[in-house]
């Protein structure tokens, strides 16, 4: 039931991401944040199974922030989206693999906006626009109460106003 | 614990072989496979010892068999994943089933945390023990209310009282109920996949002296030079990895963003209440062993958390005052115990504020229950005396 959808700009990133955290039938939270900071004009967006999403998602950012304190200098989103897969890749082969489904969305100097779409397999295809969710292929599923949605362009990450369907809370 | 280290219970070569599942399967099949997995078993717990995933923290336990956690993990849905997994040894039989239930809930409020639980521990249609406690006092002001496996709630609530001690111990200031919750959620997360059961929701307040050390939000200072405080997990890997508050800060940084656009989008909020997410004041989380960390004002865990949440979701609300807001917990565990099987015979009670926690009287639900018929009976006289008239 989680989603997440981006669509590129010609000069922007669109992310959004819906705000629910459940527990089986439960919906133990509605104000969940599923995008993760990589940097000043990086976001991860991550969904997929519980605490595997958290988990992966925070090793990889402090992974980036690591080697941005080594070398001073930040990853491009490119970079980032492949060591994400890396990652991801080697982790798929091992006992403990992450089920995890992943959007990155980053702005980069010389290459302009980019989304990149990865999968539990790991997959990287770097896309216009992609989404993650239930009914993904079949139907447009979004009776979910709100989503986070944010905007990366040269000058940063913007956050934007929380998307609250009509008639509902 | 202290028993097993000073015993040196963990290294011996005898402790391997009597708890791995595989010897129960010993005299049932060939011996072949059992010395493969012996291979396998000391290799695992090799591994296991610093595992990829946990990042050094040195804990050593009697995990079971690598072989038997996969299938548990997969589900209909990734039955790819388990296809590609390389052992392939059939899952271990539990000696029993496991069952849980309980109820335990929490909820924070302008006056602190409220904690409150039942207190029958259950094994499968029988009350193991009708007087459990359920609500574990970590130190002053944390508390861990446990559901799910009561062995493995008692001992990873053990861990975790360690753990943060010995954190206090090395760093001189007591770790933040954030970062006792990521303690508490990365020690849990090598286990993923395994039988343990833990749903724990940590109360707590976090109190002035923490706010001082913190990093404010100041993630230049981080990126860049970089103070001691940020250096020193790098440097000695055998600790906990994310423990330093500031691992807490950037996740909560864009957490704190977000929430405060939810205070401005939902229109029926109380408009004298101050934001939760600051660095001190009240604070809860739910932690489960399936690695779920969330961050919340309300939470209620086990079987009959459905009956509280009915109870409970329509009526907190920040500004509850403190009589308020613990009859209104008692009365959530009481409609719980009281449609759910599983739980019930006494309520504990716990409130923490900014001085610590403070825990009310265990109060038997059956003479609630009676005083409520009585309620009830009277009512239906003064209406059926009414209709007479």
């Amino acid at each position: 039931m989680e989603y997440l959808i981006g669509i590129q700009g010609q000069d922007f990133v669109l992310v959004a991401a819906d705000n629910v955290a459940a527990h089986s039938i439960v919906k133990m939270k509605q104000d969940q944040d599923k995008m993760f900071k990589l940097s000043d004009k990086i976001l991860l967006l991550c969904v997929g199974e519980a605490g595997d999403t958290v988990q992966f998602a925070e090793y990889i950012q402090k992974n980036i922030q690591l080697y941005k304190m080594r070398n001073g200098y930040e990853l491009s989103p490119t970079a980032a989206a492949n060591f994400t897969r890396k990652n991801l890749a080697d982790y798929l082969r091992s006992r403990t693999p992450y089920h995890v489904n992943l959007l990155l969305a980053g702005f980069d100097e010389t290459d302009g906006p980019g989304l990149y779409y990865m999968d539990h397999l790991s997959a990287l295809a770097k896309a216009p626009f992609a989404a993650h969710g239930h009914g993904l292929n079949h139907r447009f599923i979004l009776n979910l109460p709100s989503f986070s949605v944010r905007l990366i362009d040269k000058d940063g990450t913007h956050d934007l106003e929380k998307l609250i369907p009509v008639g509902a809370k | 614990m202290a028993l097993q280290d000073v015993s040196g219970f963990q290294d011996t070569p005898m402790s391997h072989m009597w708890n791995s599942p595989a010897s129960l399967s010993g005299p049932m099949g060939d011996t072949t496979p059992l010395l493969d997995m012996a291979d396998e078993r000391i290799l695992g717990w090799g591994r296991f010892k610093s595992s990829e995933r946990d990042g050094g923290v040195p804990l050593r336990f009697f995990i079971p068999p690598p072989q038997s956690s996969v299938p548990f993990r997969c589900d209909n849905r990734h039955t790819s994943l388990s296809s590609l997994s390389t052992s392939s040894s059939p899952p271990t039989r539990r000696p029993f089933p496991l069952s849980h239930g309980t109820t335990t809930l929490a909820f924070v409020f302008q006056g602190g945390v409220i904690a409150a639980a039942d207190t029958r521990a259950s094994c499968s249609g029988l009350v193991a023990c009708p007087s459990a406690q359920k609500i574990l006092p970590i130190h002053s002001h944390l508390l861990v209310t446990t559901s799910g496996s009561g062995a493995d709630c008692m001992l990873w609530e053990r861990i975790l009282a360690r753990e943060i001690r010995l954190y206090q111990l090395r760093h001189g200031r007591r770790l933040s109920i954030t970062g006792s919750a990521k303690l508490l959620s990365h020690m849990l997360h090598p286990f993923k996949g395994t039988d343990v059961c833990v749903a724990a929701t940590l109360c707590g307040w976090d109190v002035e002296e923490v706010r001082v050390e913190e990093f404010k939000g100041k993630r230049v200072d981080r990126m860049g030079s970089g103070r001691d405080d940020s250096i020193s997990p790098a440097k000695r890997p055998v600790e906990e990895t994310v423990m330093s508050t500031s691992d807490a800060c950037s996740q909560d940084d864009l957490t704190d963003s977000a929430c405060e656009r939810t205070r401005h989008a939902v229109t029926d909020v109380d408009l004298t209440r101050s934001p939760v997410r600051d660095r001190c004041g009240p604070k809860l989380f739910y932690v489960c062993s399936d690695g779920t960390r969330l961050q919340g004002e309300l939470f209620s865990v086990g079987s009959g958390s459905p009956y509280a949440y009915g109870v409970l979701d329509g009526e907190v609300r920040w500004s509850l005052n403190e009589e308020e807001a613990i009859s209104l917990a008692r009365e959530a565990v009481y409609r719980a115990t009281h449609r759910d099987a599983y739980s019930g015979n006494c309520v504990d009670l716990f409130h923490i504020t900014a001085q610590g926690y403070c825990r009310r009287d265990r109060e038997d639900l059956r003479e609630e229950y009676h005083r409520e018929r009585e309620r009830v009976l009277k009512r239906g006289k003064e209406e059926s005396e009414e209709d007479k008239k």
